[in-house]
């Protein structure tokens, strides 16, 4: 059996993936819990954020921490757009029927990708990429524990964003009941874009916080998009405290599925909670029953 | 008898005598349209006709693909044989994904969802188990006999691939003026109303998909005998399932000839821009740009043309 100490190390790694797993899932759950449009799309502007945190490192030497504010804003921007031009013109009708849009988006944004960044596989070298602080009998990676922090602080943020502010406060609304949000005078197309943004912005967030460790190529939005699924699937789809506790957790599977089943055999993890939580509980663990 | 209800006729002609007149490169081009043909029908049957996306129907073409040859390689079965049993297994993982799914009320996205994550299962499976060979991937022995399911002459793979298409064409043919493809699209249309009228949904959906579930697999021993290699990525992979989706998608679900017009459209673009790669060497690299207006016309006909490239056919019906 395994040594207990490598157990806990593993877990506490998980436990540091799962922290900006969490970002990634509290977009889609935002973008699920405002518009009732499952983001296919998502994994794929990810990997494109990435990739914009991999240019501004080569080509202007910007630390993919001090990127943060460009590339989030950046990222809502091109979200904003994104749904204003595409996807709220062309969405409407049954749900698969939007969900196809974002596949058709993830589509043309991967081999958009590929053809214009080739495949190789790319990652930014940062000066602490290879320090370590040490805790117990576990090794953490330093960038892994500023991108686990800079993650929960992000999502707080939001969290405090959306329970205070007006616009936070138009967009609970629109969540809750459009209709009525519409009657009381919410533009409620101007904040299906905002929320579709702020979406986008955060998986902007993710990427800068992903790069310091992550390699990223074309194909990295096919491996993100089931994680972040499974997360918001576990933790029930519209909720951010789920999203929350669901990206920590399956951070916790994939790191402990790697060290007890094997590099290859460990992936199974994500994919085989995802259908049992889809066939035994599909409201999620923290979500009303249907 | 008018004179569109010559075309399929005449096609066919055409079909049978490409290999005769035209150049080896024609016939490989046309193999791969009738193949896309076929297993872009099987997605027709139930995510067309029946109204279930499915993003991972590479489970199927992938369960095909490997139990055939693991009964080929590993047992010594021949590969004819291998063929029905290929298809049995793919027919029983349609028929057990369907009952899990459907049972479990899954519909519309979360139906497309979960399949995505069953394919991906299988294919982690196959990429870790020893009897698939994991990453490495099976590779058949050469051995160029008809007996065998291997021909010398590609030509073979052609005509097989077209008879496979005519069948495939056949079966959406009876989906069309049968009670089951009846069922199938009032099931789609409206699930409530369709039980109202004493349909039982479940039943219904659950065959589509077994039946599905079977054409994929023959898909993929042909695919296997053809290429004489699977690995995890080819058979599972997300690119195959996306590939059966979009051929019928951009095609037209639902209709007939979709799946058909799909992979001559996917083919034909695909063809195009290798050429174009070919002859400009700066261009190298614009072998993605095939997916790129395909995702393009996903987004289009999805957003604004249901029906697919049939509707372009049916107005030039409709003014001939």
């Amino acid at each position: 059996m395994l040594d207990p100490g490598i157990l806990f190390a593993g877990v506490l790694n998980g436990l540091l993936a799962g922290g900006v797993y969490v970002l990634v899932a509290v977009g889609l759950t935002l973008i699920y819990g405002v518009l009732h449009i499952i983001n296919f799309a998502h994994g794929s502007l990810l990997m494109l954020a990435m990739y914009a945190v991999f240019f501004l490192w080569r080509l202007s030497g910007l630390d993919p921490y001090a990127a943060l504010p460009i590339v989030i804003a950046a990222a809502f921007a091109f979200g904003y757009l994104l749904y204003r031009l595409v996807i709220g013109r062309l969405s409407h009708g049954r749900d698969e029927n939007i969900l196809l849009i974002t596949l058709g988006v993830s589509i043309v944004i991967d081999n958009v990708a590929l053809l214009l960044f080739g495949g190789d596989t790319q990652t930014v070298e940062t000066p602490y990429a290879s320090s370590f602080v040490r805790l117990g009998a576990a090794f953490l990676p330093l960038p892994k524990l500023i991108s686990f922090a800079a993650s929960l602080l992000i999502c707080a943020a939001l969290g405090i964003f959306l329970a205070k502010s007006d616009t936070g406060k138009a967009i609970r609304a629109v969540a809750r009941e459009r209709q009525g949000a519409r009657l009381v005078g919410i533009d409620v197309d101007n904040v299906f874009a905002l929320s579709y943004g702020i979406g986008i912005a955060c998986l902007g967030a993710a990427a800068c916080l992903l790069m310091p460790t992550y390699y990223v190529t074309p194909s990295s939005g096919n491996a993100f998009v089931l994680v972040a699924f499974t997360i918001v699937v576990l933790g029930g789809m519209g909720s951010f405290a789920g999203a929350a506790i669901g990206g920590l957790i399956i951070g916790v599977v994939e790191s402990l599925g790697g060290l007890l089943l094997g590099e290859q055999l460990g992936q199974i993890g994500i994919s085989a909670i995802f259908i049992l939580i889809l066939l035994l509980r599909p409201s999620g663990l923290f979500g009303a029953r249907q | 008898m008018t004179r569109q209800d010559l075309l399929p006729g005449l096609a066919l002609v055409a079909a049978i005598a490409l290999p005769l007149v035209a150049p080896g490169y024609l016939v490989d081009v046309g193999m791969l349209v009738f193949f896309l043909a076929f297993i872009g029908q099987s997605w027709n049957i139930s995510g067309g006709f029946a109204g279930q996306t499915s993003f991972g129907h590479a489970v199927f073409f992938g369960t095909g693909a490997y139990t055939s040859t693991i009964l080929q390689i590993t047992f010594g079965w021949n590969p004819w044989l291998a063929w029905p049993a290929a298809m049995l297994a793919g027919a029983i993982v349609g028929w057990i994904i369907a009952v899990l799914s459907f049972r479990a009320g899954l519909r519309g996205s979360y139906f497309a969802l979960i399949t995505l994550a069953f394919a991906e299962a299988f294919r982690i499976l196959a990429n870790s188990l020893p009897f698939t060979h994991g990453g490495l991937g099976m590779l058949i022995k050469a051995d160029p006999r008809p007996a065998n399911f291997q021909f010398r002459d590609p030509i073979w793979f052609y005509y097989l691939a077209l008879g496979l298409c005519i069948v495939s064409l056949l079966i959406a043919w009876q989906l069309t003026r049968g009670r089951f493809g009846a069922r199938l699209v009032a099931v789609r249309e409206n699930e409530d109303a369709a039980r109202a009228l004493g349909i039982d949904v479940f039943a219904e959906k659950v065959k589509a998909l077994s039946l599905s579930g079977a054409i994929a697999a023959a898909g993929g021993t042909f695919y296997a005998q053809k290429y004489l290699y699977i690995d995890p990525n080819i058979a599972f992979g997300v690119d195959k399932s996306i590939e059966m989706l979009l051929v019928t998608m951009v095609g037209g679900a639902g209709t007939i000839f979709g799946p058909l017009l799909g992979a001559f459209a996917l083919t034909g673009i695909n063809e195009a821009t290798r050429a174009l790669a070919s002859v400009v060497p700066a261009l190298k690299n614009v072998q993605p740009l095939s997916l790129i207006v395909y995702g393009v016309m996903l987004i289009l006909i999805v957003g604004r043309l249901p029906d697919g490239l049939t509707v372009l056919f049916r107005r030039i019906r409709r003014h001939a």
